[in-house]
């Protein structure tokens, strides 16, 4: 067996008789009998850390790790730093609880507070939490803050991750309020059924777009503003980061809301977490924001300090009448993303979405010349939607080449996705095997 | 300490990105005005800026962590290298699932073993942190009742030592929250108890043993009145730590749990995540679990699913670390992590209560909970004063003020990973700290006096926010 | 500031002035010292109805937040904005800095006089 408990037996027992219990039973004699567990737990016993280590790594080796990706909706393949996991794996960093303590926790409150002025300037807006759990249930939070009692129902476009619109039905399942699908048109939001839809409901609190969309598109944004303006109510943006480095900000569209999975900030795929849960807003909403915050201020002798703030919102103040829950949340990843965007610089960053959004482009017209269609006409950045005769053919044949193709939407279309790490000679070989497999 | 933006020189900067092989083409989409204004910094500045702040921050591995709540053990090193494998942190979400059948082993191993020991039938890891597993675990009850046609159950009784997370979660489930009181031992008011319970009571949310520390003696009897009502019975794992492989909830009446791994199974937490909070059910409620999971290497949606909570299946790195720890202390290892935690934490209480009153004087489980409120009264020395000279001790502070039904609380939990020395220490600074609020309280009340930071405005910082850096000012200088 | 003298008091401790047949409601000198330094005050929106006994809003200290209970029931008219940035005001000017002003008022709890309302404050502390 192993373990990490430092006292032997003979000095559990010495410190047993010292306080004036015979044994362990005698310690938890305050427990009734009936309540505990008869014989022992049915699992295996502990092993050492050689065969544990041995065990794990076996798992770990059951899975493919594919050579070439081309696959995003929601995780993507980007290039981890190396700084970013040397400076995240530092043990204070690691170890540390939430930084309540202020005197002992600098270091943390001001990567958070560094972390929080970076989301602000990728976004636009002015006020930037210290991280949710992920995308997903970002958007969630998001979509709950612009509730009020006259303002009870959100609206969600169809051209949202359907795993983000899926949570938001969850958490509104929670408060009982309404959710409305405005449906897409050739892959975007359409804008029409969108004013419409708005524009009589005088309950409408917010509409939940995603920029770049599920299907890789960059939506009307200004447009779309101006419509939910007009309507009255707030607009949230599901950004992804990378994109920000070239797109119009949510910040110069005029968004309320910014929300996102920050997993491409150098957080690695992971199978699904942890991610990162990116909420940004106006300072006329900062007051509304959930989640916990950094502030600055000064200590007693007048130096530069850092504290958490604004608590009195937060669930261990107002218990029942929080806006959220949320308590623990992402403080680690948040720091990897700071040290991800600190590493690539404001340069990287551009650098990062144009090698990303250039690719797609030519991967575009290449799955075009063998035959694979674009599905939706829209601009896109980094991912697009192809026609496909056969979706599950195409994807077989790449993966015995070592490569993940896209993802099958269904039979007949897949949604593709590049980044900087996908090579040329990568895409011409994608392309190649769609020609040999549909003989084009 | 500079910002990082204080050290930012205009053209610095790291090459990460090759040169674009192919042709370069931007969407035909209204484009970002003004670059972002992220640091242009060398690696080596860089490296050198996150050294500072970690050496100013604390982490377990720099000291007593004595945090009550929050059970802030050892985080052993081989779970970290675990979660380091490239098969674990290179594998996309949606990958075909023959392609990822070392992560679906993971998450059921891990299954089976938590539903071993908690005594439930069923898991979901969707759930990112406890705070989201008390809501998911909400919405189960609420789904149970609703496909009964049991509207009308609408409360959700919360006793009054429950931590904030409790009553926040149950208004996002859309209860009403039903405080009811503690009686003189620290344990639930049954009379209380009797007298809220009826055909609107959906559930009852508890803690056990509960945040002052102590086990319910009448747990039994309170989850049988519970069920008698027609209400469910809510397992809050919080503190887990001081009863695992003692006593299971699932054989004490409790319907559905969540853990939190971060805190009983040894993942790290990160300066405040990412933590996990996998929510267990019985198997009448396993038709409503979150979205799609994996069960026996398949991926299952619940056929009365309430929806998914995150994005995919959760905090899956946090969910490998919690096995390693699981498979390093196995069956047999794991009754030992509730005796010694209980054992390190009866000790200290029994060598501080003469000097600092302890708020229910009887054995304790896993941490303890002193009243520093006589103290107060008497040296006006608060809670807060003494958590703040133990900085001065290099100890990190217990809990203060919680939980809210004692007055001038400190909350201290050793955890099972301390040894006896740490103990004895910790216990002398205690000793110490009251000997100085004796002789001269005046002092105690200016700690801490060793800190690179001295006691902050919070005041300021909450009337008049900055919540981030102001690029302006740099410019005007 | 309104004259502490001349003010009605209810015994969740907030003040009330009676301007005609309106109200201006605050909360009292020992309510905002117990309370510590406040940092935000949560304000109703004109047009809201009040009920008596009922939240009007809350006040937020760094560690706590208390709820402000309206004494009558009624209609708010205005409300004022300046603590809504500068919360400190109510520390420093607990009688003037108030918080609502309310028509249509009806219901109101029972309300002490200045002498009345000390000696319940001696009798609490």
């Amino acid at each position: 067996m192993g373990t990490y408990i430092p006292n032997t037996k003979e000095e559990q027992l010495r410190m047993l008789h010292d306080i004036g219990y015979k044994d362990f039973d005698d310690l938890f004699k305050g427990i009734p009998d009936q309540a505990k567990i008869k014989g022992s737990l049915n699992f295996p016993e502990g092993k050492s850390e050689v065969q544990v280590s041995s065990i794990v790594s076996g798992m770990a080796e059951k899975n493919k790790v594919f050579g070439k990706i081309f696959r995003g909706a929601g995780a993507y393949n980007h290039y981890v730093p190396a700084t970013v996991n040397a400076i995240g794996d530092k043990e204070e960093f690691l170890t540390a609880y939430t930084p309540y303590q202020a005197e002992i926790s600098q270091g943390i409150l001001q990567s958070i507070f560094e972390y929080q002025t970076m989301i602000c300037e990728l976004t636009g807006m002015d006020v930037s939490n210290a991280s949710l759990y992920d995308g997903a249930s970002a958007a969630a939070e998001a979509c709950a803050m612009t509730l009020d009692r006259k303002r009870t129902t959100v609206y969600v476009s169809e051209s949202v991750d359907h795993r983000v619109r899926e949570v938001i039905g969850t958490y509104s399942f929670g408060r009982n309020t309404k959710v409305v699908l405005v449906p897409e048109a050739d892959g975007a939001t359409d804008l029409n059924a969108l004013k419409e839809m708005i524009d009589a409901d005088s309950s409408a609190a917010c509409f939940l777009m995603q920029y770049p969309n599920f299907n890789g598109i960059i939506e009307d944004a200004d447009q779309i503003a101006s419509i939910v303006h007009g309507a009255k109510a707030q607009l949230i943006m599901s950004v992804n980061p990378i994109a920000l480095g070239v797109l119009k900000t949510p910040g110069e569209i005029g968004a309320d809301i910014v929300c996102g999975e920050g997993q491409p900030l150098g957080l690695g795929l992971a199978y699904g977490g942890p991610y990162l849960g990116i909420l940004a807003t106006t300072k006329k909403n900062m007051r509304k924001i959930v989640g916990r915050l950094v502030g600055e201020t000064t200590d007693s002798q007048g130096e530069r300090g850092f504290v958490l703030t604004l608590q009195a919102r937060e669930q261990h103040i107002r218990r029942e009448k929080a806006s959220s829950n949320v308590c623990s949340n992402q403080a680690l990843c948040a720091l990897k993303a700071s040290v991800y965007l600190a590493t690539v610089g404001p340069k990287g960053l551009k650098q990062a979405a144009t090698l990303c959004t250039s690719k797609a482009h030519y991967l575009a017209s290449e799955l075009e010349k063998a035959g694979l269609k674009l599905t939706y006409g829209g601009e896109f950045f980094h991912e697009f939607v192809t026609e496909c005769p056969d979706s599950e053919k195409l994807l077989a044949a790449l993966e015995e080449k070592d490569i993940l193709g896209g993802l099958p939407l269904d039979g007949n279309r897949i949604l593709w996705c590049t980044t900087e790490l996908c090579t040329k000679e990568d895409m011409d070989e994608v392309a190649a095997t769609a020609k040999e497999v549909f003989g084009a | 300490m500079k910002l990082i933006f204080e050290r930012s020189v205009p053209g610095r900067g790291q090459d990460i990105f090759p040169e674009c092989d192919v042709e370069v083409k931007l969407p035909e989409s209204p484009l970002r005005e003004k670059a972002p204004n992220l640091p242009e910094i060398s690696e080596n500045e860089l490296g050198r800026h996150y050294t500072k702040l970690a050496r100013a921050s604390r982490g377990v591995n720099d000291g007593f962590y004595p945090l009550g709540s929050c059970t802030m053990k050892h985080n052993p090193r081989i779970n970290e290298v675990m979660a380091s494998l490239p098969g674990f942190t290179r594998i996309h979400p949606l990958q075909p699932a023959d392609t990822v059948k070392g992560c679906t082993e993971v998450v059921d191993t891990l299954r089976k073993t938590l539903c071993e020991i908690t005594g439930m039938d069923d898991m979901t890891f969707q759930p990112a942190a406890g705070a989201q597993g008390e809501f998911t675990g909400l919405l189960l009850i609420k789904a149970y009742h609703k496909s009964r046609g049991d509207e009308g159950r609408k409360e959700i009784i919360i006793p009054d030592s429950a931590h904030g997370t409790n009553p926040a979660s149950a208004a996002m489930a859309g209860y009403d929250v039903v405080v009811i009181k503690s009686n003189e031992k620290g344990m639930i008011d049954l009379d209380d108890l009797k007298a809220h319970l009826g055909p609107q009571t959906a559930g009852l949310m508890l803690t056990n043993p509960n945040t002052v520390g102590l086990f319910d003696e009448n747990i039994l009897e309170i989850t049988r009145l519970v069920h008698e009502a027609g209400g469910l019975c809510y397992y809050d794992g919080a503190n887990l730590n001081a009863v695992i492989g003692i006593v299971r909830p699932g054989d004490i009446g409790f319907d559905v749990i969540h853990l939190n791994l971060h805190k009983t199974f040894s993942t790290p937490h990160g300066g405040g995540g990412p933590g996990s909070g996998p929510c267990g059910c019985k198997d009448f409620l396993a038709q409503f679990l979150p979205g799609k999971r994996v069960v026996n290497g398949e991926y299952t949606q619940a056929e009365n699913s309430i929806g998914c909570v995150t994005g995919f299946y959760g905090n899956f790195l946090v969910m490998v670390r919690a096995l390693t720890f699981l498979l390093t202390n196995g069956s047999d290892g794991v009754p030992e992590l509730a005796k010694n935690a209980v054992l390190n934490a009866n000790y200290m209480q029994e060598k501080l209560k003469d000097l600092y009153p302890v708020a229910y004087d009887t054995t304790c489980m896993h941490e303890f909970v002193m009243s520093l409120e006589s103290i107060h009264k008497e040296k006006n020395v608060s809670a807060l004063d003494v958590a703040k000279a133990l900085l001065d001790f290099g100890i990190h502070p217990p809990t203060m003020y919680f939980p809210l039904i004692v007055d001038e609380a400190l909350m201290v939990e050793p955890t099972e990973t301390e040894s006896r020395e740490v103990l004895d220490n910790a216990i002398e600074a205690f000793r110490a700290i009251y000997k100085k609020i004796i002789d001269s309280p005046a002092a105690v009340a200016a700690s801490p006096v060793t800190t690179p930071i001295k006691r902050l405005d919070e005041v300021g910082a909450a009337r008049h926010p900055i919540l981030k850096y102001d690029f302006s000012q740099e410019k005007a200088e | 500031m309104y004259d502490p003298k001349e003010l009605k008091y209810s015994k969740s401790h907030e003040w009330v002035h009676y301007d005609g047949d309106d109200v201006i409601i605050g909360i009292t000198d020992y309510a905002q010292d117990s309370l510590g330094d406040l940092v935000f005050v949560n304000l109703p929106e004109v047009e809201d109805e009040l009920t008596a006994g009922e939240a009007l809003g809350d006040v937020e200290s760094v560690k706590a937040v208390s709820d402000i209970i309206s004494p009558v029931s009624g209609k708010v008219t205005e409300i004022n904005e300046e603590l809504l940035d500068s919360p400190e005001k109510i520390n420093e000017d607990p009688y003037g800095a108030w918080f609502v002003k309310v028509t249509d008022v009806e219901d109101t709890e029972e309300l002490l006089d200045a002498d009345e309302y000390d000696k319940f404050v001696k009798e609490e502390a």
